[in-house]
């Protein structure tokens, strides 16, 4: 029931008793304002490790091949490994369960020209998967297919820098671009946030690659993205029965660091969740100090308060306030003043992330923020434990005697 | 309007404990004006916070109106003390932020009035104790006098049956506890009951019956003639 008085009451014993409402408002306003504002920071930092990881797929694999620096069964060392279109099926054949991506890739060095504009670019023959692989967005048109595969079609997608180097005012798709010597036709345009370098860069089928500059199989590096339930270590073992199995195939002395060479994402992916996770522990731990000192706070100015409000209690219930008018009188003020407090830290911390949150940028702290939720909680957490923290004085002084509240001077 | 039987009282100082009131008996007629005296420690203010329901009995019968007062629940003690009693402190003990009317108005928020009738009635409490014009200040812009008679007001406000008033005038000088004392007597003449804690001999003279207590037992009861306070104002 809504008792209109019971709230004049408290409002008036708000207003006229101002130092005591804002010095236990100020208490749970710096709580939360504290709160929010390491909340945000830390929250900041584990933005700037996501981004500096990039968008590529962070489950990625690449394998590289070279020479060999030991001997091995009757091989000599120097013999170059070639990897070629069957280790792709090699590969998913043997571990297609744990691969979620899968292409091979040669790369080349072109001239480009289109109507007069030239530039050189990195041209890039790859399987239609590695679009995934590098997290490439179409802007315009479509991406390598399985039919160019097959069929050796010479079309290209070519990046954004390309698109803004060459064509003028001119969509490029359905262009011929001249690539030292032979013309393509441009079916796509793509875009990566990883910047202008990833940009400037012509994807080909790699059956066309191959045809047109080598005429054979032979493959640069393979590149895969294993399946992203993975943990960080089962992707490491992976990794590694990976490079042990290549090693088998091609005679590779297994202490050979040089013939095959694996980087594997899922190194640095560890460190980084290592790295998250001490964060995360240290912001909690923070975080729940923080959370603590409000909680004492609050429930030592709720001890005073009564302490301080006895012989008014002792007044009211010389003129017949019942206990419980007196509880609810003292715990629903102290409950308003939390919650408003908690709001007020709320919205300055928020507002102080927001302001200063751009000027971070150079520390390190990228989008400082919070989970609205997290900090509401917070602060419910803190009026929960100021209500509990009145109500055990309020209940106590609600029973005192009047006559020993009355000469409590 | 009160009968009080064999009431006994003692309190715990450490181990120890201390008898205060040892078989008190007394009867107050309705229209009565009782003075209470005797030495500080001889009980006085103890028999008064028990008839006030602030404190209670150990031992004894105590019936005010024909209710008896025992075991009462704090919530039934807080009725009780809304509906049958008025009080008047030594040290007025108004609620300091807030202002005349409002302290005034306070035992009727606990009797659930209506907000209006509650400041209609109070003001008309406080018109009745000649402070009407400070309805609006806070305690601490009034003085002595003026504090006691806004605690007069309130006490009156809730119509009660009984006025119980511990040392009304210990805290004023001369000249305003007999303006007080008039003010009191005014309301005795009126019909109400007054039962009072002093140990100033002019004072219980002023009203109609003296009772006076040493170590726990009351030792004297007489009716005396009543002093008129206006002559002295």
């Amino acid at each position: 029931m809504f008792d209109l008085d019971l709230w004049r009451e408290i409002f008036q014993s708000i207003n006229k008793n101002r130092t005591r409402s804002l010095l236990s408002g100020f208490t749970v306003t710096f709580a939360i304002l504290l709160f929010t504002i390491l909340f945000g920071i830390a929250n900041g930092l584990k933005n700037t490790f996501k981004e500096a990881f990039g968008t590529d797929a962070n489950n990625s694999i690449v394998i590289f091949s070279g020479r060999t620096s030991v001997a091995h069964n009757g091989l000599q060392a120097g013999r170059k490994i070639q990897f070629k279109n069957e280790d792709r099926d090699f590969l998913l054949d043997k571990f297609g369960d744990k691969v979620q991506y899968f292409t091979s890739k040669v790369n080349k060095n072109v001239n480009a020209s289109f109507q007069g504009e030239k530039n050189s670019y990195e041209v890039r023959g790859v399987y239609p998967e590695y679009m995934f692989i590098e997290n490439n967005v179409l802007k315009e048109g479509r991406y390598i297919n399985q039919n160019d595969i097959d069929n050796k079609t010479k079309v290209v997608v070519i990046g954004k820098v390309v698109e803004d180097d060459l064509f003028f005012k001119v969509n490029p798709i359905g262009k011929y671009i001249n690539l030292s010597g032979i013309p393509y036709k441009i079916v796509g345009v793509f875009t990566d946030d990883e910047g202008d370098s990833e940009e400037s860069v012509i994807y080909m089928p790699i059956s066309t690659t191959q045809s047109i500059y080598g005429n054979n199989d032979y493959v640069d590096l393979m590149h895969l993205t294993y399946n992203p339930e993975m943990n960080s270590d089962q992707a490491l073992a992976f990794g590694n029965s990976i490079k042990r199995s290549l090693k088998e195939k091609f005679d590779v002395a297994r202490k050979d660091q040089r013939a095959i060479r694996l980087f594997n994402m899922a190194q640095g992916t560890k460190q980084v969740d290592v790295m998250t996770f001490s964060l995360t522990i240290i912001i909690l731990v923070i975080g729940f100090g923080t959370l603590i000192a409000g909680i004492v706070g609050i429930s030592n100015i709720m001890i005073f308060i009564v302490k301080e409000r006895t012989k008014e209690i002792g007044i009211r219930k010389a003129l017949g306030a019942s206990p419980r008018s007196i509880i609810s009188i003292i715990l629903i003020e102290s409950i308003i003043i939390t919650a408003i407090a908690g709001y007020v830290g709320l919205l300055v911390g928020v507002g102080v992330l927001e302001f200063v949150g751009p000027s971070l940028e150079q520390y390190f702290i990228k989008d400082p923020g919070v989970n609205n939720g997290l900090v509401i909680g917070a602060t419910l957490t803190l009026i929960i434990a100021g209500a509990i923290a009145g109500y055990l004085p309020a209940k106590k002084a609600s029973r005192i005697k009047p006559i020993v509240a009355l000469r409590n001077d | 309007m009160l009968q009080i039987h064999q009431l006994h009282k003692s309190y715990a100082i450490g181990d120890s404990s201390l008898h205060v009131l040892k078989g008190i008996d007394l009867e107050v007629e309705e229209g009565e004006m009782v003075a209470i005296m005797g030495s500080s420690g001889s009980g006085k203010s103890t028999l008064l916070n028990i008839i006030g329901m602030l404190d209670e009995a150990d031992s004894g019968d105590y019936v005010l109106d024909g209710l008896p007062i025992k075991n009462l629940t704090e919530k039934k003690a807080a009725v009780y003390r809304n509906k049958f009693l008025g009080f008047i402190f030594q040290s007025f003990n108004l609620i300091n932020y807030k202002n005349a009317l409002e302290n005034v108005a306070l035992p009727l928020y606990y009797q659930g009035m209506k907000r209006r009738e509650r400041q209609e009635k109070a003001l008309f409490h406080l018109e009745k104790v000649g402070l009407a014009n400070w309805a609006k200040h806070l305690p601490k812009e009034l003085s002595g006098g003026q504090k006691q008679r806004v605690a007069i007001a309130r006490a009156l406000a809730a119509n009660p049956k009984l006025l119980l008033a511990d040392e009304p005038t210990g805290a004023l000088d001369t000249k305003t506890s007999y303006d007080i004392m008039a003010f009191i007597q005014q309301l005795n003449d009126e019909g109400k009951t007054i039962l009072m804690v002093t140990h100033e001999e002019d004072i219980a003279n002023m009203c109609k019956r003296i009772v006076r207590l040493r170590d726990g037992v009351i030792m004297e009861d007489t009716k005396v003639q009543q002093v008129r306070a206006e002559q002295y104002v």
